[in-house]
């Protein structure tokens, strides 16, 4: 039986009805580091949707700390559902950083931080610190990774607590070079654990 | 009395068991000829606490009374009884003059901030023509949180004072472990003449 005001049904079947509006991002998943080696989505595992449900997907993450002082946050994608992170890609990385001494600021390219047809890790930040108070946050798009015809382009933005007291905002982009569908996205530092920190993966309608 | 559609719960005890969406409207204030726009939590109805990870605030046709005036923020951890927690920043910005004269991507070390209380310029050299004004996004993660310090990422379309657009990237961090549960907004000299800031919470669960 459907609820039914004012001539307009508001739900039916199990399920708002369509023309009610409820927003167009919704959260998928989230997980929580505790001393984690790597953080992984796996699509239809533990109630993540990365697939053609979604033709965007955003990863926030925040409060990342990790374990060992002057690390490497990274990220790569599976297309085998998280057996293997090891797709090619290609990828830009710049940014812009400053120290609380008031000493040090620059904008530029990072060439040592950019991938050409590579499949290792994809670093977002490096020089993570690891003092008490120490973290990063930023964001990760994904788009369209079900498509089998294109590449799979990713755009990110990120800050970071540079373990010599810098602040950093780091821009990656790139794309992973395959027309195989992306079904998995895997977290980790480049040494060391996740010690504490959350990442939240949603969908864009 | 819970509300059963097909089986499925919809509703009960006061909330909705379905997604309503991620990004939940907060509030919005609109700028008068105001000395200040202020989101405190706890007044007005704003929210600006746990509730969220992450804080969103939208900046629509921000016009200063004054011309050549930087648009600023600060916070409080005080509930808004005072402003002023010590922040390291970068900026940087991409610009080009309409008449194609001159453009250019560069750090402006004048722009930035090196642990200090001051307010935070998010758009520097605003124009007060009738049809000049800047738009945006800032985000803030966790800021209730009471053990990392509290990142932020923000960035700008404004057409500066000398019919410029700029493209204005800040990033930071409020290096303090106390909840921020309060942020201003202000025009650096003037009021804000006209404008929307509007502030969203990206849902946790």
């Amino acid at each position: 039986m459907g609820l039914i005001s004012n001539g307009t049904t508001l739900l039916d079947a199990g399920a708002l009805d369509s023309g009610v509006a409820t927003g167009a991002m919704t959260l998928i998943k989230t997980l929580t580091a505790s001393s984690s080696g790597t953080l992984s989505f796996v699509d239809g595992s533990a109630s993540v949707v990365l697939d053609g449900t979604y033709k965007e997907y955003i990863f926030k993450f925040f409060d990342i700390h990790p374990a060992t002082d002057d690390v490497e946050f990274q990220f790569n994608g599976s297309s085998d559902s998280g057996s293997n992170y090891n797709v090619a890609k290609t990828t830009t990385a710049f940014n812009a950083y400053h120290n609380e001494a008031d000493s040090s600021t620059n904008v530029g390219y990072r060439p040592f931080e950019d991938l050409a047809q590579g499949t290792g890790f994809q670093g977002f930040q490096d020089n993570y610190g690891a003092d008490n108070d120490q973290s990063g946050v930023g964001t990760l798009h994904l788009f369209n990774p079900s498509n089998t015809t294109f590449v799979k382009h990713f755009i990110s933005r990120s800050s970071n607590y540079h373990n010599a007291d810098y602040a950093i905002d780091c821009y990656v982009a790139g794309y992973f070079n395959t027309t195989s569908a992306i079904d998995a996205i895997q977290f980790k530092f480049a040494s060391g654990n996740i010690d504490a920190g959350t990442i939240k993966l949603y969908g864009i309608k | 009395m819970a509300i059963i559609s097909n089986a499925t719960t919809i509703a009960d005890a006061g909330a909705f068991s379905v997604s309503l969406g991620a990004m939940t409207h907060i509030k919005t204030l609109t700028a008068s000829s105001s000395a200040n726009l202020q989101f405190v939590h706890g007044s007005s109805s704003v929210v600006f606490d746990g509730t969220y990870p992450i804080y969103m605030f939208k900046f629509i046709g921000l016009h200063p009374a004054t011309d050549n005036s930087s648009f600023t923020y600060q916070v409080s951890t005080n509930g808004g009884t005072s402003y002023g927690v010590n922040t390291t920043t970068t900026y940087f910005r991409g610009q080009h003059e309409e008449d194609g004269s001159s453009s250019a991507l560069t750090y402006v070390a004048s722009d930035d901030i090196a642990d200090d209380t001051g307010f935070i310029p998010l758009s520097e050299d605003c124009g007060n023509d009738n049809d000049q004004n800047c738009s945006g996004t800032l985000m803030i993660f966790n800021p209730a949180s009471t053990t990392f310090v509290k990142h932020w990422l923000n960035n700008m379309s404004a057409t500066q004072r000398n019919d410029y657009a700029f493209n204005e990237f800040m990033a930071g961090y409020f290096n303090t472990t106390s909840a921020i549960n309060a942020v201003k907004f202000e025009f650096g000299a003037g009021a804000i003449d006209a404008g929307l800031i509007k502030l969203y919470g990206i849902k946790d669960s």
